[in-house]
């Protein structure tokens, strides 16, 4: 009786240990599909006319995508330019000047859930503050969207870098007379700078391949367009609508988008983790 | 006298150093402050935009399944059902699977292996959602509809209840494949989670279990689940909220039709594939305030769940902070 009880608890502990290997092998394998469904359907595309020829029009058999990708890397730069000062500022009082303030929770909180809130509803925010007040679509709007993403993921990377700096060297430069501010710019953020940079690194790697907020702000554009104040094409927005439609040339392209934005974020996540890792080694 | 003069220049120049330090301060708190402007304004600025169509449909809007741009007639329960349905499948397979891999990293895998295997999980929530959308829609929609679903029906399709849910045609878009795909990408965020609030159960307790001839499978359900069940919970909530507001991803492969469906392979929508698909399209003022008050109500919904997931998180945080101190 007592063997059998044993025996039970130890084919359940297999049973359920293998189990665990196996979803493991799951989630692995679809990161392994995904890819691969990637490099087979979109590298062959992926030649150099996609750099250097604007997006084509229906049934065209030319065409690249270098609008999209000079229109993305606006959109990127702005969004990120916008954000990271903001993020940064918000995040220092998080960590040096609010500590002891009940606001400090709470707009932790408030950030936290920015953090996951819908990027769509962000671009139905954006549309009414900004494309129906100021004439139209534009890469401005766009810039704003992502930028809103961009804010609270720098806001968290900056308050846990800043924890990260020991008390001990803010209390050594006060005691020589620097002012806090000094303090906070030439030895707190120059201490933090690798895991400030990271949240940087992550936050634009985030926005490159959104694609909901900028469907109601930038909204796309098949030219050539450097102007941000008009309609501004983007790859991930370029990859929706190419993708679905009926014309090869199209969809050839939405591969080979779809191919470059994941690489480029990828290779920026892996960057990040390996400038952290390298940082808290030292 | 001089006691006073001294005094006031040393106040001075407290006060011109202070300068500096007044701006920078003034300047990092007002942009604290931004994040809860940012948080109101959204709220303000769908709420008036959407009123025009709440006040037109009262709480009908809640409940009618119609949705006509040509009768300017719309009512939000296909949407919201969809969302739901679709973020259900996603938590009911994601949650376990999640729950396995932070199992897996935690208490198995040898110290090598536990970086790599975490870093990979976690490049799934790296994948932008429209790559997610395209591989659903032309790889994942057409192997589905080959291999997996008619397994499903012949398990399923017979039951009472539940039968009619699991019939339908071989198209692999629909509902139950946009909850398959959202399961996938919210596993790195649940995942991770509770790989985290996994790693803080003191090893004293682990080790006094295993002392007592516990299994590996008997610690993690009976002394580490209970141990962290208030931050697991805290990440299936964030999950959750990840799932109900995801776009781009469901936008492609769910089918985007209005409606009301028992079938799970019959092509659905939800509040953000709805969002993605007619917001441009739409050229009535009543049609367009009909769709951001559709947003208003999902990022209400996302909100609180989200603020949920937090107030569990943080309520871990200060019990562990607690138990340091």
């Amino acid at each position: 009786m007592t063997m059998n009880l044993y025996v039970r608890r130890r084919l359940l502990n297999y049973f359920n240990l293998t189990i665990s290997v196996l979803v493991t092998l799951f989630g692995l394998f679809f990161l392994g599909w995904l890819l691969w469904t990637l490099f087979s359907e979109g590298a062959r595309y992926l030649d150099w006319r996609v750099f250097t020829e604007i997006t084509p029009g229906p049934g065209d058999a030319n065409g690249g995508l270098a609008n999209a990708i000079v229109g993305t890397l606006l959109l990127t730069f702005f969004g990120v330019l916008f954000g990271t000062p903001i993020g940064i500022l918000a995040g220092t009082y998080l960590y040096e000047f609010g500590r002891r303030y009940w606001i400090t929770p709470a707009v932790r909180f408030i950030n936290d859930v920015l953090l996951s809130a819908p990027s769509i509803v962000l671009g139905v925010f954006v549309y009414e503050i900004l494309v129906i007040k100021f004439g139209g679509f534009s890469g401005w709007a766009g810039a704003v969207a992502l930028a809103l993403i961009v804010i609270p993921i720098v806001v968290r990377t900056t308050d846990n870098m800043l924890a990260l700096v020991p008390d001990t060297m803010r209390e050594a430069a006060v005691a020589l007379g620097a002012p806090r501010w000094k303090v906070t710019v030439s030895i707190v953020y120059r201490s933090a700078s690798t895991g400030l940079v990271t949240g940087v690194i992550l936050a634009t790697a985030q926005i490159i391949g959104e694609t909901a907020p900028l469907l109601f702000t930038s909204l796309g554009n098949q030219f050539w367009n450097t102007n941000m104040d008009k309609p501004m094409p983007a790859l991930p927005l370029v990859i929706f609508n190419f993708a679905m439609s009926p014309y090869e040339r199209w969809q050839h392209l939405a591969w080979a988008g779809a191919l470059l934005i994941t690489l480029t974020v990828l290779v920026m996540n892996i960057l990040a983790r390996a400038f952290l890792r390298g940082s808290k080694a030292d | 006298m001089s006691a006073t003069a001294s005094a006031v220049s040393a106040h001075r120049s407290r006060l011109g150093q202070s300068l500096g330090d007044r701006l920078f301060q003034g300047s990092t708190l007002f942009f604290a402050l931004f994040v809860f402007i940012v948080l109101a304004a959204i709220l303000v600025a769908l709420a008036l935009a959407a009123w025009p169509a709440l006040s037109h449909f009262g709480w009908g809007f809640l409940t009618s399944s119609e949705w006509n741009p040509v009768t300017l007639n719309f009512g939000a329960l296909s949407p919201i059902v969809g969302t739901l349905v679709t973020s259900l499948i996603a938590m009911l397979i994601g949650v376990p699977v999640s729950f396995g891999i932070a199992l897996f990293i935690t208490e198995m895998a040898p110290a090598w292996l536990k970086r790599p295997v975490g870093t990979a999980i976690e490049l799934l929530a790296a994948i932008p959602s429209i790559i997610y959308g395209m591989w659903g829609l032309f790889i994942f929609a057409p192997f589905f509809a080959d291999h997996i679903q008619p397994v499903m029906t012949d398990l399923f399709g017979g039951l009472p209840l539940i039968g009619p849910m699991f019939q339908g045609p071989p198209i692999g878009i629909g509902v139950f494949n946009a909850g398959f795909i959202l399961a996938i990408m919210v596993i790195p965020f649940i995942s991770s989670i509770m790989r985290d609030v996994f790693e803080v159960v003191p090893r004293t307790l682990k080790e006094s279990a295993y002392a007592m001839g516990s299994t590996t499978w008997e610690v993690v359900w009976k002394v580490v689940l209970p141990y962290t069940k208030v931050g697991v919970v805290g990440g299936i909530m964030l999950g959750l909220g990840r799932a109900l507001g995801e776009t781009m991803a469901v936008t492609f492969v769910i089918g985007n039709a209005h409606g009301l469906n028992m079938s799970l392979f019959m092509p659905g929508n939800t509040i953000s594939s709805t969002l993605a698909n007619e917001f441009t399209e739409a050229d009535a003022p009543l049609y367009t305030s009909s769709l951001i008050a559709l947003g208003l109500l999902l990022f209400v919904i996302t909100v609180i769940i989200l603020s949920f997931a937090r107030l569990l998180l943080m309520r871990l945080e200060r019990s562990q902070g607690g138990e340091k101190a």
